[in-house]
């Protein structure tokens, strides 16, 4: 917990945030609107016993007061058991049915399955992933929820090929890299142990890398969110910043119905682009949630 | 190898051909087989199911995706793996039949909750019926509405559950 102790500049109310880090987490299920619908879900838990806890903000996530797996409504695909933070860069990127959309760094397929249910499971949904276990949790999420759209590669996302795809830009892009995950400190109080700042250095290079192959494939006025589940400035504004000196793209704002900070500007010796105020860090106490950076970008060139 | 037979190897998706003459294989099924199979076997409508594209990763294994793209192509999944056509009785996957078979008119057998609850436990049953034998959509009732459990096969008075030993589950 030491290594949280570097944000307490950022953090308006250090205390409340590390007595939420402490707490563990709320159970909290998706509802799949490619098979069902909020009501008829709900009715569906409650008649098997299981207590419905809808989240303020988001009318198909629910908090449970038991574990998500082990009932009928699972069984049909009906739910997905997803984080509740975890649910808001699908919400932030918002495809339309029929769009062309890529998942840069797509499993295990929460984020990936809930894209493709607000395109209403039509349009090309291009999910890619290195590594040959997670695609396969991957297939199994989409195939149980009823995904028929997505197409699923095995790539190093920052080389990501159009080809395969007819060699025609995105509408979309969602950049949810792998991070150093200190916001899942209440899912996962190991978390911290491995940390070092070589770590957070080394995966912000390729969280760069990654952005920006998604910039270079959306067209221009398309849009990419990219978000975290960390408190790292190194991970979140600065490669922001990179990529907005890099790339032909710029911050835009966006509503998020979820207290949360804006990005910030300086952290220890470093100073960022004054867009990055856009992005949105939604701290464990804000919501009673994980920890959680989202920033949304439109595509300019 | 020639360019025909690469698409033989398993590791690309070939869209399957509109007619016979566009086979690359023997017993490679059509578009147009695939949709009468659904509409005949279960009485799901040609208009929904024409919506997707059909694709072929290895021989007999048969993927709807609703998009397209050129074929072949070579990735690690395109949709959703609905439909086994090697052998003389082809077979949909559970996650088919779940997607799809709210569809179906046909071919239907209609199970209680306990019933429905051997049946995802991967319990074979005893149940009386009087319609075809081999693969059939098993229901059941949840919050008001049918749904689709999985694929029956129905053989000498047995209902024999196909769901898959990762996705049983006791409720």
């Amino acid at each position: 917990m030491e290594v949280l102790d570097r944000y307490e500049p950022l953090i308006d109310d250090f205390e409340a945030f590390r007595e939420a880090c402490e707490r563990p987490l709320p159970s909290v299920v998706r509802v799949n609107t490619i098979k069902t619908d909020p009501e008829t879900a709900r009715g569906a838990l409650e008649a098997e016993g299981i207590e419905v806890d809808p989240c303020a903000w988001h009318a198909g996530l629910f908090r449970l007061d038991t574990q998500p797996g082990a009932n009928w409504p699972y069984y049909h695909g009906w739910l997905h058991g997803q984080e509740e933070v975890s649910a808001v860069p699908a919400t932030v990127l918002d495809p339309d049915p029929g769009d062309r959309v890529w998942d840069a760094c797509a499993a295990p397929g929460s984020k990936t399955t809930q894209l493709s249910a607000l395109m209403d499971d039509r349009g090309l949904l291009v999910a890619t992933d290195n590594n040959l276990g997670r695609i396969s949790a991957l297939r199994s999420n989409a195939e149980r929820l009823g995904v028929t759209n997505v197409a699923i590669t095995r790539e190093d996302a920052r080389n990501h090929s159009l080809k395969p795809w007819e060699s025609k830009p995105y509408d979309a892009a969602l950049v949810d890299v792998p991070c150093s995950c200190e916001g899942t400190i209440r899912k996962n109080p190991d978390t911290l142990e491995e940390w070092s700042l070589e770590h957070v250095e080394g995966i912000a290079g390729s969280q760069k890398g990654i952005l920006r192959r998604a910039v270079q494939t959306v067209r221009e006025g398309g849009h990419v969110v990219y978000s975290t589940c960390t408190f790292a400035p190194e991970e979140n504004e600065a490669v922001l910043d990179h990529v907005l000196a890099e790339e032909p793209c710029r911050l835009v704002a966006f509503d998020l119905p979820l207290d949360h900070a804006p990005g910030v500007t300086e952290f220890e010796d470093r100073t960022f682009d004054e867009s990055v105020r856009k992005a949105k860090r939604i701290y464990p106490h804000h919501n009673d949630t994980g920890g959680f950076f989202c920033a949304k970008l439109e595509v300019t060139g | 190898m020639t360019d025909t037979e690469s698409e033989h190897d398993g590791q690309e998706f070939v869209r399957l051909p509109t007619g016979p003459d566009g086979r690359i294989h023997e017993d490679q099924p059509t578009r147009a087989e695939v949709l009468d199979w659904w509409s005949e076997r279960f009485g799901i409508g040609r208009d929904f199911l024409e919506e997707f594209s059909y694709w072929e990763k290895g021989r007999g294994k048969v993927w709807a995706f609703h998009a397209d793209t050129d074929s072949p192509v070579r990735v690690e999944g395109l949709g959703m793996s609905v439909l086994r056509t090697r052998g003389d009785h082809w077979k949909p996957t559970t996650n088919a039949v779940q997607r799809f078979g709210t569809r179906a008119e046909k071919n239907v057998i209609h199970l209680t909750r306990e019933q429905a609850a051997a049946f995802v436990a991967g319990h074979d049953q005893e149940i009386p019926w009087d319609g075809d034998w081999g693969y059939l959509i098993a229901t059941h009732d949840i919050a008001g509405e049918t749904e689709p459990l999985g694929v029956g096969l129905y053989l000498h008075g047995e209902l024999r559950s196909q769901i898959p030993k990762g996705r049983r589950r006791d409720l």
